[in-house]
């Protein structure tokens, strides 16, 4: 088992960067898309796991692999976890008879249809000026944990007092609230 | 097109969904997660713009990404809470029906 | 003679590899440690399980497999050729998708785990800078994979099986990232190469194992109970309680998705001893110094499997706890102690070398366990059994 061999492999390229984007770029979209037209909730929540999975990698691709590893455990390790069992717990699993989608549905439709419109426009009207490809930028731990007690301190304890309040928020609006019960 | 553009194309895109999710599914959990993958566009940009930034030894995109996923993580807690104790005073967590403000 | 020896699949592994063109030889070493990995695990999971039966059945007084092969010794593979004749049974309510995934993915996810643990010297597959990280995020994703067999399966057996593992893995979830995080604080890296080289020393023939400090200690016993919950062993087996649930999130598997299941459970179990060794009991590093002419990899694997009994000793020893006892005790004990872990911690960094911080901290941390443990007695939870109908 030799030493550190995956990461020259890899980072050489063995495959063309450019197939690997479009393959991670499709997954991400499919599996986005996938989330939000499928009928069922559950099926909903495990094609977001996909697009969790595929952003990731895409985090990878970027070399930044600190970000892309705390993607996976903070997003599929907990987010989807929560999803899925706030579906079960509202019997979310059952499709509803009259449709999954509101009544203004088109509406929202235009509404991100324009969105993707502008923005799209926006970034092929600018990509002349945008830097070409640059060097990896060599990102360690140390480095990434220097900076979060050192420039970041600010917003770290602000996280910090954020989580504490939120996770005490969530417990006490999903608490029961009848009496005599614990 | 330089790498940069794909990968803010791709967010937009992915954006773009979960805009469109969550403007018109009725199921509140589905709403909240299409803002979840609007927030996750939002952080590979920001990743792809510190990668091909000028200056990605000042870590400013990795740190705003890793802040926005701990941000993320505590809004959906709360956004799922919320929905579980709506659930449990109306017994639905279809949009369209929760068209009252009294309680 | 000795060093080769200690290196003997490194130096393998490089003579195979000579035989490609250069530039294929990144990729085939890649795949030659991966092949290794899942040869040599799958066949520890046969071992382990026969040592399992065996184990168990000398403690409970009975004689275990016996009769395919000497002592039983091939039982394993009986076992592995009936489950693959088995038929595969879907119900028919069942999502077949999800239904075929999730063994699938729980058995990719255990293995991913390995990628990054150093079994012995130069003898680990990626050294990632934040290996450890890895290991977790992999974790993680195993819950995903019991939910989805549990939910796929359409029945209320599988469903709460999985709903009480999930929740479960959760809750332990945190409490094994923070008993591991005073590793990361004292050798200041989340490289596992890293944690192991800064264990790799010797005072008067002792190793500066963390297992011997103050904070590694209780570190320690936080990580292997919550190493015990996060593998589904007993006494926290609650998820396949088999006098509640039938078998849990697995009743609707059979044949050979089943033994997936099977080898998933071990696997996992096989990687998180691994990763215990690795943080606290010096990886792959000799007991004393004098053994270190002994391979490297030898004492890994050794470690691996006095874990291993340990984990058969316990699941023949306790009865099974209640749920919310569990929870209980994760939140409410297990939690706390690690977050006074980090502070001994801390507190161990700050005073320097000396023997005065032996003292403060083991202080601190015997003061708050009796303390505890004083409390509980009070509020007359904790005390002698009581037996109501068995006198």
């Amino acid at each position: 088992m030799g030493h550190g061999a995956f990461s020259s492999g890899l980072g050489k390229g063995v495959l063309p960067m450019s197939l690997v984007f479009y393959l991670i770029a499709a997954l991400t979209v499919a599996g986005g898309l996938a989330s939000m037209v499928l009928k069922n909730t559950v099926h909903c929540a495990l094609a977001l796991t996909v697009a969790f999975a595929g952003l990731a990698l895409f985090f990878l691709n970027l070399d930044a692999q600190f970000a892309g590893f705390a993607q996976i455990l903070v997003y599929i390790g907990a987010v989807a976890i929560l999803v899925v069992f706030a579906i079960l717990l509202t019997k979310g699993s059952e499709t509803p008879k009259d449709g999954v989608f509101s009544r203004t549905w088109l509406a929202g439709l235009a509404v991100a249809a324009a969105v993707f419109a502008v923005l799209g426009w926006a970034i092929l009207h600018t990509a002349p000026m945008l830097p070409g490809a640059t060097p990896a930028p060599a990102v360690t731990v140390q480095q990434i944990g220097q900076a979060l007690i050192g420039r970041y301190v600010l917003p770290l304890e602000i996280v910090a007092v954020l989580l504490t309040a939120a996770l005490i928020g969530a417990v006490i609006v999903a608490m029961h609230e009848k009496e005599g019960t614990k | 097109m330089t790498p940069l553009a794909g990968y803010l194309l791709v967010a937009a895109l992915l954006f773009s969904v979960g805009l469109a999710g969550a403007l018109t599914r009725r199921n509140a959990i589905l709403v909240l997660i299409g803002i979840e993958l609007m927030l996750n566009a939002a952080n590979l940009n920001l990743i792809a713009f510190w990668r091909y930034g000028p200056h990605p030894e000042a870590l400013t995109g990795m740190m705003f990404a890793i802040f926005s996923i701990a941000v993320a993580a505590a809004e959906a807690a709360v956004g799922l809470g919320l929905v579980i104790s709506i659930h449990r005073h109306a017994k639905t967590t279809d949009l369209d029906q929760m068209n009252r403000m009294k309680g | 003679m000795i060093d080769s020896l200690d290196q003997i699949f490194v130096l393998l592994q490089h003579w195979l590899v000579n035989f490609l063109p250069a530039s294929w030889q990144g990729a085939a070493s890649v795949l030659i440690n991966a092949a290794a990995i899942v040869c040599v695990f799958p066949a520890l999971f046969a071992v382990a399980v026969w040592l399992e039966r065996k184990g168990l059945g000398r403690m409970q007084n009975r004689l275990g497999p016996n009769r395919v092969g000497p002592y039983g010794l091939l039982q394993p593979i009986a076992d592995g050729i009936k489950s693959l004749t088995k038929e595969d049974i879907v119900p028919l309510s069942a999502d077949a998708a999800v239904h075929f995934l999730a063994p699938v993915l729980l058995v990719v996810t255990a293995f991913m785990g390995f990628a990054v643990l150093p079994m012995g010297r130069n003898m680990v597959l990626v050294d990632l800078d934040a290996g450890l990280l890895f290991y977790f995020a992999m974790g993680a994703s195993t819950e995903l994979a019991v939910f989805m067999a549990g939910w796929s399966s359409r029945n209320k057996y599988s469903l709460l099986g999985a709903m009480r593992a999930v929740a479960q893995m959760i809750s332990y979830e945190v409490v094994l990232l923070l008993s591991s995080v005073v590793v990361v604080m004292m050798a200041g890296s989340l490289s596992l190469t890293k944690i192991v080289e800064a264990q790799n020393h010797y005072t008067w023939g002792f190793p500066h194992w963390y297992i011997f400090t103050p904070w590694g200690l209780a570190g320690f016993v936080m990580y292997a109970i919550a190493a015990t919950a996060e593998t589904n062993r007993s006494p926290f087996d609650l998820p396949e309680g088999e006098s509640e649930l039938v078998a849990g999130y697995h009743t609707e598997y059979s044949g050979f998705k089943f033994a997936l299941f099977f080898l998933g459970e071990y696997v996992a179990m096989f990687s998180i001893s691994g990763l215990g060794t690795t943080l606290f009991l010096g990886g792959w590093s000799a007991p004393f110094s004098f053994l270190t002419s002994v391979p490297s990899w030898i004492w890994f694997f050794s470690k691996l499997m006095l874990s291993i009994f340990v984990f058969i000793w316990m699941r023949g020893t306790l009865p099974r706890l209640r749920q919310d006892q569990l929870m209980n005790f994760a939140w409410k004990f297990v939690l706390p102690m690690c977050l006074l872990n980090l502070m001994v911690a801390a507190v161990w960094r700050f005073m320097g070398d000396g023997w005065l911080r032996w003292v403060v901290c083991s202080a601190i941390l015997l003061l708050a366990y009796a303390a505890m443990g004083w409390g509980e007695m009070r509020r007359g939870k904790i005390g002698p059994r009581s037996y109501r109908y068995a006198e």
